[in-house]
């Protein structure tokens, strides 16, 4: 019996969550929705640790869908970079479960929360589905199931802006998709097959067909805007904004990293990093639009006053972190960049519910609200500090690992102005946090936050988890950096 | 709608029709063109079709927004369940030819990727025929502003 | 390039027109919908490029006719007699196994069928999906924007946002 589900735990991964889904509509109550979207996202974690174990020991786990094998039926493929991507993926979606329902209960009227979960669930399904499928199809058909579930869990927020936030993601989103689906069209043009590893045999390189060509820059665009890159970045800030405070922990932390895990795929895989760096200046061109977004959002969040949003610019700073990396194509920058990804999510997660918190005590993520709250809430408070040091990069945090494993690849490949850049670009992290943590602790208190009461431990205690693994994996990274590194190893050893 | 006679007629006439040639689509999907989303759009539109000329009160005496919307799940849970079921019979994630059976084979009972496709679509139909018929119901729902 | 070269790839040219015109309505849009029927000229003009690419020369619907389909089953027939008595279960791998080799050899030898590439077409059904699925919610975030701005007009509804 173990056997047989162990057998099948790829597929199960993906249809968990989708069966789950329209069980909560069946059951039509609230909660009863939540326990059912709980249970399975936990399952559901469990079920990508195991995989992650198994590829670790054992190497590529290969499922063929209705017994059809590949490339004429699609194959799930899960290697360590995949599995390492959805355990984080399914990781945070059951963790930011357990500190769903008094939030939801606060932001989103009652009558939807079974709607809710099983949105919540959708999205999750499509988010695992971009992680484990290997056909490039299915990449597509899941990213529009996970981008079409967010549009609608980001339009719940409360104020009248959030329809609007989630209409222009949705229309960025959806060229970002199209554009994504005419790279598709003009690769299988080229090779007559959608299966990843089928494709990478067949599309010829030497010469840089202009179909290849052509198929490449509209899947780097479109992957670019999902990414949230610099200068396509513009429906993020507000999308993070206005969405419920458990819709963008969410969000925020799990899906424009699976974005720049389907780019890296199709980068390192398909196009190979042969004529995407050398015959084509996509690195350079990635170094330069990081570095700038880097600077550019987080000067731009240093102005903000609304908290949320702010750490939205930073998101789209932190994007530029991990795509910096990628553009090395050494094993160490592009290690760098996946343990980045995993070490963002954990920290902006942490953040983004810090931030849920303040907003459930003190009805408002306005920065000029949370004077003082420092002293009422000082467990909240401090978990910000923690979690901030982490997003700047101070060592024993997990922000250090990859601002240390980034500036090493920068190093190794002698780019010293942008090392330098990047330590310069700290420091504005350090300001946008500090002026929150200045505000939190030596602010006088607002009238609200003297009267707020510490944030309840239900949603204390997953904002602990999420900030305590930053520090975690600060200190102890076999399995963050040292996982990276192998799915770094085997991206780049697979290709010629 | 009590003043437009000849639209209210010719519409009680054409909608069996309508939801003959959805079933049609439907059912005759597996030997033809056709299949669970064209039947269960066409379906809808039977169904839509209702709804505008005898108003949405009328419709929704007929289907229910909350049956609609339990059957938008139900047709997925179809879709997956079958899944499930040819796991749970030992194959692949809708590996059809696990279903493969002998039961009543002189009454035609599909077996195989005949009865897998067939679940398939009863699913896929189920749940674009309640989709769009919400889409209409949410739409129409709207007061004016 | 000469004339037929460009008169020749005229499905490409009716793709990139289409999803011009999408494309510049999204950008140039000021009112909500028009931005929506933008986006769904844009994916049309996808769902084009793909189907056009499935289409062969000379190529019929890629449904084996009836008459073939019959002397084929005959043939798989005539073929699998020794392995008429075993269990249903096995015997239809091997059938279909057997059909689609003979089927192969009969067409190859009496009429020689070209099919067109059903795949694109059946990707482009799903991509329908996903551009209904797309459109309803647009339309759906549109209404809700209209119930609480009162316009669908962006440039009025950024307006108000910045009074506030």
């Amino acid at each position: 019996m173990i056997d047989a589900i162990f057998a099948h735990l790829p597929i199960l991964l993906i249809v968990m969550p989708l069966v789950a889904a329209p069980c909560c509509v069946l059951t039509g109550n609230g909660r009863a929705a939540y326990a059912l979207a709980l249970v399975v996202s936990l399952l559901t974690f469990a079920c990508s640790i195991t995989l992650l174990e198994e590829t670790l020991v054992h190497g590529v786990v290969r499922y063929e869908l209705g017994d059809w094998s590949p490339p004429y039926g699609i194959e799930y493929r899960v290697d360590i970079f995949s599995g390492f991507v959805m355990s984080f993926v399914s990781g945070i979606g059951a963790i930011v479960l357990v500190y769903a329902p008094l939030s939801v209960r606060d932001e989103i009227s009652e009558s939807k929360h079974y709607l809710f979960y099983a949105t919540y669930l959708l999205c999750m399904t499509g988010l695992l589905g971009m992680c484990v499928t290997g056909d490039l199809f299915n990449v597509f058909v899941f990213l529009e199931i996970s981008s079409l579930s967010s549009y609608a869990l980001i339009s719940l927020g409360r104020t009248r802006r959030a329809p609007l936030a989630a209409f222009q993601y949705l229309i960025l989103g959806s060229i970002g998709a199209t554009f994504i689906l005419i790279g598709i069209g003009l690769l299988y043009q080229m090779t007559g097959t959608l299966n990843m590893g089928d494709i990478a045999a067949r599309v010829p390189h030497e010469h840089g067909p202009r179909t290849v060509l052509v198929a490449f820059a509209f899947l780097t665009v479109g992957l670019c805007v999902k990414m949230a890159v610099f200068p396509l970045h513009t429906w993020l800030p507000n999308a993070y904004t206005y969405a419920p405070s458990v819709v963008t922990c969410f969000i925020a932390a799990t899906a424009t990293k699976v974005s720049v895990y389907a780019f890296v795929r199709i980068i390192f895989e398909i196009i190979t990093p042969g004529f995407a760096f050398d015959v084509l200046p996509l690195d350079t061109e990635l170094m330069l639009f990081s570095l700038v977004g880097i600077f550019i959002a987080s000067i731009a969040a240093i102005y903000q006053d609304n908290v949320k949003r702010l750490l939205a610019y930073s998101s789209v700073a932190q994007i530029g972190y991990m795509l910096l990396g990628i553009s090395m194509a050494t094993p160490t920058g592009l290690s760098a960049g996946i343990v980045h990804m995993f070490n963002h999510a954990l920290i902006k997660g942490g953040l983004f519910m810090v931030a849920g918190c303040f907003a459930l005590r003190l009805g408002s993520v306005q920065l000029s609200d949370w004077k003082g709250a420092g002293r009422t809430m000082p467990l909240t408070s401090l978990a910000w500090a923690i979690g901030g040091l982490g997003l700047i990069g101070v060592p024993l945090t997990a922000g250090f690992i990859s601002k240390w494993l980034l500036l090493t690849s920068a190093f190794e490949a002698g780019r010293w102005p942008v090392a330098a850049l990047m330590l310069l670009s700290s420091l504005l992290a350090v300001v946008y946090i500090w002026r929150v943590v200045e505000t939190l602790f030596f602010a006088e208190p607002s009238e609200a936050a003297a009267n707020a009461t510490e944030a309840p431990l239900r949603m204390l205690i997953p904002t602990y988890v999420l900030i305590g693994a930053t520090l975690v994996f600060g200190v102890w990274t076999s399995y963050s950096a040292g996982i990276a590194r192998q799915a770094a190893i085997a991206l780049l050893g697979g290709t010629p | 709608m009590t003043g437009f006679p000849i639209i209210r007629i010719i519409t009680k006439l054409l909608i069996p029709y309508i939801l003959l040639f959805a079933f049609y689509v439907q059912f005759h999907g597996d030997y033809g063109p056709g299949g669970g989303f064209q039947a269960g759009v066409i379906f809808a539109s039977g169904l839509i079709l209702y709804g505008l000329v005898f108003g949405l009160h009328a419709i929704k005496k007929v289907a229910p927004p909350i049956v609609i919307e339990k059957c938008m799940a139900l047709g997925v849970l179809i879709y997956a369940g079958t899944g499930v079921l040819t796991m749970a019979l030992g194959g692949k994630f809708l590996d059809y030819s696990v279903l493969e059976h002998d039961v009543l084979p002189h009454w035609h009972v599909p077996s195989g990727q005949h009865l897998g496709i067939f679940l398939v679509e009863l699913g896929v139909g189920i749940t674009v025929t309640a989709v769009m018929t919400m889409i209409f119901y949410a739409f129409a729902g709207r007061k004016q502003v | 390039m000469t004339l037929e070269s460009v008169a020749g790839l005229y499905n490409y040219w009716v793709v990139i027109f289409l999803m011009m015109t999408g494309f510049y309505i999204v950008l140039a849009r000021k009112n909500l919908i028009k931005s929506v029927i933008g986006l769904n000229i844009f994916q049309t003009s996808v769902f084009l490029l793909y189907i056009t690419m499935g289409k062969v020369e000379g190529g019929t619907a890629p449904i084996v006719p009836p008459a073939i389909a019959a002397a084929q089953a005959h043939a798989a027939h005539g073929s699998d007699a020794g392995h008429a008595a075993t269990p249903h279960v096995e015997g239809a791998h091997e059938v279909a196994h057997a059909a689609l080799q003979h089927g192969g050899e009969l067409a190859s030898t009496t009429t020689e069928i070209i099919y067109s590439n059903p795949l694109p077409s059946v990707l482009m059904l799903t991509a329908i999906v996903v551009g209904i699925a797309t459109t309803a919610l647009a339309l759906a975030l549109v209404v809700r924007i209209r119930e609480d701005y009162g316009t669908v007009d962006e440039e009025r509804i950024l307006e108000l946002d910045r009074g506030e």
